[in-house]
């Protein structure tokens, strides 16, 4: 189900740029409004899709398991906490659901990424992502862990 | 230099009739090219289609007073106040760009059709002229996504900026040229070349969006308005005190 943009929505203000973690949301050379530029390397995430303050970016289900006429859209408000969805079935029956964004404190998880400094020409030039091998330490004692850290899996939602 | 009209002292050298046929000219590209962008990119269908499908499947049916209220506040809001930005520094940009643009234009025609113009007129052209650029090149090095993300250069130019780049070069030339003295030389040469690319356009570059643009904002607050929202959610009825402030993108 690769994303697609609604042209007439889309101001072209970048949100889904920063946020897509393949990297093939981009602004389009011709329009200047957003375009998936790999629909084949989109993992349906739905990062952009919650990202879009315009509402402008919707998924495509493919034809095989998603008939034509049903509709998955998301609705993430920041400034209530929530994230709603509307599910509609081909058939008419329409589902809604509304869920708190997050179980943590508001302002105790915010990665502040914006401060990060801006990555250097070797960087963007190079296979690995953001923070790689720094985070998964593949070069340092091989991957993370629970157990590596010393912590157990507990059940349940806890702080 | 602020006060003379610049235009009045070209026509001692380029016949007002001319000046004045040259402004007919490019009105009618306009004219031209956004038709022809609408047919090509078939928007006034897809507008129409959608519209249909909206009212079809919409839980509530918009009466006509109704109908004239949304459009009121799209005019006032989307259109005027271009409310339809969720970027800030994009939206105060956009407003210096656009009225600084009506202002220019309309003191252009004024004081090209009549040499004995006000004051005011010439000093409502800089104006115009000085809101443009000061929004514009803040879009052009500031604003703009997709530049330096990409390792870009902030001098990079693509297709999609066509119109704010004729638009930059058409004013900035035009004030240029009327600064230096005005008359026939290579900055009014360069102004006219820029200007006609502007007007010219149309079809290759987003100047018409100044016309598809309020249709798309008026038919959103109609789904709004008829419950289809485009199959969005309805909003939440939560109080506005779990969430935070949308940070602004860094695009670094």
């Amino acid at each position: 189900m690769p994303t697609f943009v609604y042209m007439t929505r889309c101001d072209g203000c970048g949100q889904c740029v920063d946020i897509c973690p393949s990297d093939i949301m981009h602004i389009d050379k011709t329009y200047r409004r957003a375009v998936n530029i790999e629909p084949n390397m989109c993992w349906e995430c739905y990062s952009c899709v919650k990202a879009c303050p315009m509402h402008a970016i919707d998924c495509r289900g493919y034809a095989d398991f998603a008939p034509l006429g049903h509709s998955v859209r998301v609705d993430r408000d920041e400034q209530r906490g929530t994230i709603a969805w509307r599910i509609k079935f081909r058939n008419g029956t329409e589902k809604n659901f509304l869920s708190p964004i997050t179980t943590k404190p508001w302002g105790t998880a915010i990665p502040k990424l914006a401060d990060a400094p801006a990555p250097s020409q070797e960087m963007r030039d190079s296979q690995l992502l953001y923070n790689e091998p720094k985070w998964i330490r593949m070069d340092d004692g091989g991957l993370r862990t629970l157990e590596a850290a010393g912590l157990k899996l507990k059940k349940g939602v806890y702080y | 230099m602020l006060t003379s009209n610049p235009f009045a002292a070209l026509a001692a050298s380029i016949s007002p009739a001319v000046m004045q046929t040259y402004v007919v000219v490019m009105i009618v590209l306009v004219v031209a090219g956004t038709l022809f962008d609408v047919v090509h990119k078939g928007s006034a269908k897809y507008f129409f289609q959608n519209w249909r499908k909206s009212k079809a499947k919409g839980a509530k049916s918009v009466g006509g007073g109704e109908l004239m209220s949304i459009a009121v506040q799209t005019a006032v809001v989307d259109v005027l106040a271009s409310g339809e930005f969720c970027n800030l520094r994009r939206r105060i940009s956009h407003l210096l760009g656009m009225y600084g643009f009506v202002l220019y234009v309309i003191a252009t025609v004024v004081m090209v059709f009549d040499a004995a113009a006000g004051a005011i007129w010439a000093q409502l052209w800089w104006l115009g002229g000085l809101l443009v650029c000061a929004g514009g090149y803040w879009f052009w090095f500031f604003i703009r996504v997709d530049v330096l993300a990409e390792g870009h250069s902030p001098l990079r130019f693509v297709r999609a900026d066509l119109f704010i780049v004729s638009l930059l070069a058409s004013v900035t030339l035009g004030l240029a040229w009327a600064a230096a003295g005005g008359g026939v030389g290579v900055l009014f040469g360069l102004y006219i070349l820029a200007t006609t690319v502007l007007f010219a356009g149309v079809p290759w570059s987003k100047f018409s969006h100044m016309f598809y643009k309020p249709a798309a904002a008026f038919e959103k607050r109609v789904s709004y308005a008829n419950e289809t929202r485009g199959n969005l959610p309805a909003p939440a009825d939560r109080p506005e005190k779990f969430g935070i402030a949308r940070g602004q993108p860094r695009h670094y």
